[in-house]
C-alpha cells in the first residue's frame, strides 16, 4: 500500500474550520445554522460527555488502580482532557534557557471539556492597554465591538454570576449563582474586612434549564470530567454535536492537519492537507474558505509550516509576527488549614464545579510597581477525597492542638493520626491569582529547524521568559495571600515563596495555567499584525483565525468568553462578506 | 509469534500472497484483546492491564508494607485497618504506575530492615510487635528524630502519606470520613445550624 498516495474528497465545502474546542466549535454551530457546508477537522478521537463510553463523572476514587493520580492525564485519571503537556509522538522544545509547557487535548471539544468554566468578559480598559499604560498592545476592536457576542454568547451558552456594576468586570445576562459554601463565607468576610472584594463566581454552568436539549446542573462539582447532562459548557456537547445535527457538518476526526493549501496563482486558500492518524493516510479537503482554531501554538506552527514559493516566511506572515508575542496567565497559589474549620458537621457540599466566589482585580496599577491586574480563585470544602489526600499532614499535625486541647509531636501513626485526618477533613483552602503579563515579542514560538512529530511534520521550539512585570506581579500575590490568610485566622501551609523560588514568588512557568495567546494577532497594520479586526488575515482574504491567537492580550480574563464571542463576530463577518461577494 | 500467528502467515503464504522480506522482520503485534472501560482511552486500558498482571513487591516485601500499613490506620470502633481497605494492593499498583516510587520505597524497606537486624537481630516483619513499634518510634516524629534517622523519617512519611491516600479513597476511609457527596442533588447553601454555629448568614 503506498500511504503517499494523496486522497482527496470530491466535495468542495463551504469553510473548512481546523479544530473543534471554542474557537472551532463556536464557527462551526453559527455557520451550519446558517446553511453553509462546513467541514471540521478535529486532530483527536470524536467525545461525547452523554455517552458512558467516555462517561468518568459520579465514578468514585477506587474505581481507578491509582485513585485517580495523574499518571496518564495531568489532571488526573477522571478528568476528560485527553493529552497533556506530554503527547507520545508530538513533541515540542524550548530554547536554551527559556521554557514553555504547551498543553493540548486531542479530542472532539478539546480543551473546553475539561476547563474551569469561568467565563469573564474582557472590560472596556482590557482592549486599550497600550493607551491606558505605554506597554503592550491596544486591540482593534473596542468593548463595544465585541459587547453584543458577549450578550448573545451568555444567552446561548448559559453563565451565571451577579450583576455588580464593576466598571472593568462588565455585567452579563447571568443566571442565579450558586450560594458560596461555608469556607467561601468565610474567605468573604475575612477579605472584605481587609479591602479586598469576593464576588459570585461567573461561570458557564447552568444553575437553570436554558433549553430541551441541555440539561440542569446536579451539583456534583465535576465540571472538569465534562457533564453527561451538558449542564456545563463544552464544544463538544454545545456546539459541535448541535452542529452535526443540522445536517450541514461533516466532522473528520483523527484528521491531523499538516498544511493550509494555497492556489499559487490567486494565493487564496483552497483548502487543508491532513495525515488521518489512524490509517497514516495523506488526505486533502477542499473549501472555499478556511478558518483555523486549532489553538494559539498550533495554529501558529500550521501557518508557518504551510511556506510556499509566494509565502515564504509561512502563510499570511507578511509582518513576520507569527509566532511572536505567545502570552500565558501568569499563576501563583497558596494554600493555608483553618483551625475553626475543624471537626466540621457533614453535609453535601460538592457544588458547582469550582468555586463560587472570586476576587476580580480591586486596584489601581498606577499605584503599584507592576502593569497589570490579576483575579483571584479560591479552592477549600469536603469534596470528594482523591489520590494525594492527606499528604503533608507531618507537617501540620503538630501545630494544631488535639481533641484534649494538648499539642502533640507532628507525624505519628496510629488512632491518634487516624482520627486527625478526619479532623482536619474540609479545613484546608487554596487560593490562586490568575493574572495579565504583558505580551513581549521576544516570547515566541517558531519552527524548530530540527525536528518533526510522528507525522513528519516539523514541531514547534519555544522561547519564553517572565518579565520583571510578571515577577512583581506574583510578589503582590503572595502578599496578598497571606494577608486573607491572617485575617480569616487561618495558618499559612509550607513557607511563603520568595525571591529565588521557581520563577520568583512562586510564579509558575509559563504555558502551566493553559491560558496562552497572541501568536497571530489582530491588529490595524499589516506590518505589526497578521488579522484585521474580523480576525481575517491581511495577507489572504479567505483565511481566518479564530482562537486565541487572535488576541493582542488576555486580561487577567480567562479568555473562553472571548474566543466564543470573537469566534462568533467573525462567523457573522465572514456570512455578511459572502453575501456582498466580497469572498 | 504465538502459534495461531504462525499458522495465520503460513495460509497467507498457501494462498500466494507473498510475505515481504522487509514486513516479515519485523513479527506482528500481539493481538490485543483488552475490555476499554469507560471513561478510559485504550491506550490507558492497557496499560492498565499490563501493570496489573505485573508484580513489584517480593512476599516480604508486601509483608512488610502490609505491617507498617496497619501501624499508620489501625482499625478503630469507626473503621477497619488500611490493610482490611486494600492499601497494600493499591501501594503496589503506585510503585509500578509512578515508578520513581520504587526506589525510595525498596531502599526504605531495606533500610528499616537492616536497623532491625542491628537492633533486634532480626527483620522488621519478624520483630515482635513492641519491637517493630520501638523502631517505628523513632521514625514517626520527623521534628524529633536523631540524625541516624532521618532516611527512616523519610520513608515512614512516604508511607504515611500512601496508606492515608489509600484508604481514604477507599469504599471504607469514605464512609469513615463522613464524605457524602457524589450523588446529584441540589444544593441550597450551607445548612442553617452550621451558619449559626460560625455566626454567619446569607
Amino acid at each position: 500500500m503506498n500511504t503517499f498516495q494523496i486522497k482527496e474528497a470530491p466535495t468542495v465545502y463551504d469553510v473548512a474550520i481546523v479544530g473543534s474546542g471554542a474557537g472551532g466549535g463556536m464557527a462551526a454551530y453559527q455557520l451550519t445554522k446558517a446553511g453553509a457546508k462546513v467541514v471540521l477537522l478535529e486532530a483527536g478521537g470524536y467525545f461525547d460527555p452523554a455517552d458512558p463510553k467516555y462517561i468518568t463523572q459520579l465514578k468514585w476514587p477506587y474505581e481507578s488502580p491509582r485513585r485517580g493520580a495523574g499518571t496518564t492525564r495531568p489532571f488526573g485519571d477522571f478528568d476528560a482532557a485527553w493529552g497533556g503537556w506530554d503527547i507520545d509522538g508530538e513533541p515540542y522544545t524550548a530554547a536554551k534557557g527559556t521554557e514553555f509547557f504547551w498543553f493540548r487535548s486531542r479530542m472532539l471539544g478539546g480543551r473546553t471539556n475539561h476547563w474551569g468554566r469561568i467565563s469573564l468578559r474582557f472590560g472596556p480598559d482590557d482592549f486599550k492597554r497600550r493607551s491606558l499604560t505605554g506597554v503592550g498592545e491596544d486591540w482593534p476592536i473596542s468593548y463595544e465591538d465585541i459587547s453584543p457576542y458577549y450578550d448573545a454568547v451568555d444567552k446561548l451558552v448559559g453563565i451565571f454570576g451577579s450583576k455588580e456594576g464593576i466598571r472593568n468586570e462588565p455585567d452579563g445576562f447571568f443566571l442565579p449563582p450558586p450560594k458560596p459554601r461555608l469556607h467561601e463565607l468565610m474567605l468573604k468576610k475575612a477579605a472584605t474586612s481587609i479591602g479586598i472584594p469576593v464576588i459570585p463566581s461567573r461561570l458557564s454552568i447552568l444553575t437553570k434549564p436554558i433549553n430541551k436539549d441541555r440539561g440542569q446542573c446536579f451539583y456534583c462539582a465535576q465540571c472538569g470530567r465534562a457533564c453527561q447532562a451538558y449542564a456545563d459548557f463544552s464544544s463538544s456537547s454545545v456546539l459541535c454535536i448541535p452542529a452535526m445535527k443540522t445536517g450541514n457538518l461533516s466532522l473528520i476526526n483523527h484528521a491531523m492537519v499538516r498544511e493550509v493549501l494555497t492556489d499559487p496563482n490567486t494565493g487564496l486558500a483552497t483548502g487543508v492537507s491532513y495525515v488521518d492518524t489512524i490509517s497514516m493516510q495523506e488526505k486533502t479537503v477542499r473549501a472555499k474558505t478556511v478558518m483555523l482554531a486549532a489553538s494559539t501554538c498550533e495554529t501558529a506552527r500550521l501557518l508557518l509550516n504551510s511556506k510556499s514559493s509566494r509565502f515564504p516566511n509561512g502563510l499570511a506572515n507578511s509582518s513576520g509576527v507569527i509566532g511572536k508575542y505567545l502570552n500565558d496567565s501568569t499563576g501563583a497559589s497558596r494554600s493555608a488549614f483553618i483551625p475553626a474549620l475543624m471537626d466540621r458537621k457533614r453535609y453535601n457540599e460538592d457544588g458547582v464545579g469550582g468555586m463560587h466566589v472570586f476576587t476580580p482585580w480591586w486596584l489601581d496599577n498606577k499605584k503599584l510597581d507592576f502593569p497589570r491586574g490579576y483575579h483571584i480563585e479560591y479552592g477549600g470544602g469536603m469534596g470528594m477525597p482523591g489520590y494525594g489526600f492527606g499528604g503533608g499532614i507531618e507537617g501540620l499535625n503538630g501545630r494544631i492542638p488535639g481533641r484534649n486541647g494538648q499539642k502533640k509531636s507532628a507525624g505519628g501513626y496510629g488512632a491518634g493520626l487516624k482520627d486527625d485526618y478526619r479532623r482536619f477533613y474540609g479545613a484546608y483552602i487554596g487560593m490562586a491569582g490568575r493574572g495579565e503579563p504583558v505580551p513581549l515579542e521576544s516570547n515566541y514560538c517558531e519552527i524548530d529547524p530540527n525536528n518533526v512529530d510522528k507525522y513528519g511534520i516539523p514541531t514547534l521550539r519555544f522561547n519564553y521568559k517572565w518579565s520583571d512585570y510578571e515577577v512583581k506581579q506574583a510578589k503582590h500575590m503572595q502578599d496578598t495571600f497571606e494577608e486573607i490568610i491572617h485575617a480569616l485566622g487561618g495558618i499559612a501551609l509550607g513557607s511563603k515563596p520568595g525571591p529565588e523560588s521557581n520563577h520568583g514568588y512562586g510564579l509558575e512557568a509559563p504555558g502551566k495555567i493553559i491560558h496562552e495567546v497572541g501568536t497571530v494577532r489582530m491588529g490595524n497594520d499589516p506590518k505589526t499584525s497578521a488579522l484585521n479586526k474580523y480576525q481575517q488575515t491581511h495577507d489572504v482574504k479567505n483565511l481566518f483565525v479564530v482562537d486565541a491567537a487572535a488576541f493582542p492580550s488576555q486580561g487577567d480574563k480567562n479568555v473562553t468568553w472571548t474566543i466564543l464571542a470573537s469566534s462568533w463576530r467573525t462567523s457573522d463577518y465572514l456570512f455578511d462578506q459572502v453575501k456582498k461577494k466580497n469572498l | 509469534m504465538k502459534r495461531r500467528d504462525t499458522l495465520k502467515a503460513i495460509s497467507l503464504a498457501g494462498f500466494g500472497l507473498a510475505v515481504e522480506p522487509v514486513e516479515a522482520a519485523v513479527p506482528a503485534p500481539p493481538e490485543k484483546k483488552t475490555v476499554v472501560p469507560g471513561g478510559r482511552q485504550p491506550f490507558e486500558a492497557e496499560r492498565d492491564t499490563k501493570l496489573k498482571a505485573e508484580k513489584f513487591f517480593t512476599p516480604h516485601e508486601l509483608q512488610t508494607v502490609t505491617v507498617l500499613c496497619d501501624i499508620i490506620i489501625p482499625a478503630d470502633e469507626r473503621s477497619g485497618s488500611a490493610s482490611q481497605a486494600g492499601v497494600p494492593a493499591f501501594i503496589e499498583f503506585m510503585m509500578k504506575d509512578q515508578p520513581r516510587n520504587q526506589t525510595p520505597m525498596r531502599g526504605g524497606i531495606r533500610w528499616l530492615d537492616n536497623k532491625c537486624v542491628a537492633m533486634f537481630g532480626k527483620q522488621f516483619a519478624q520483630c515482635t510487635k513492641a519491637q517493630q513499634i520501638q523502631i517505628i518510634d523513632k521514625i514517626a516524629y520527623p521534628e524529633q528524630a536523631s540524625k541516624d534517622m532521618t532516611q527512616g523519617v523519610s520513608f515512614f512519611n512516604m508511607m504515611r502519606n500512601f496508606t492515608a491516600a489509600g484508604f481514604f479513597t477507599s469504599q471504607m476511609g469514605i464512609k469513615d470520613l463522613g464524605y457524602v457527596g457524589n450523588t446529584p442533588n441540589d444544593w441550597q447553601g450551607v445548612p442553617d445550624d452550621v451558619l449559626k454555629q460560625y455566626g454567619l448568614s446569607y
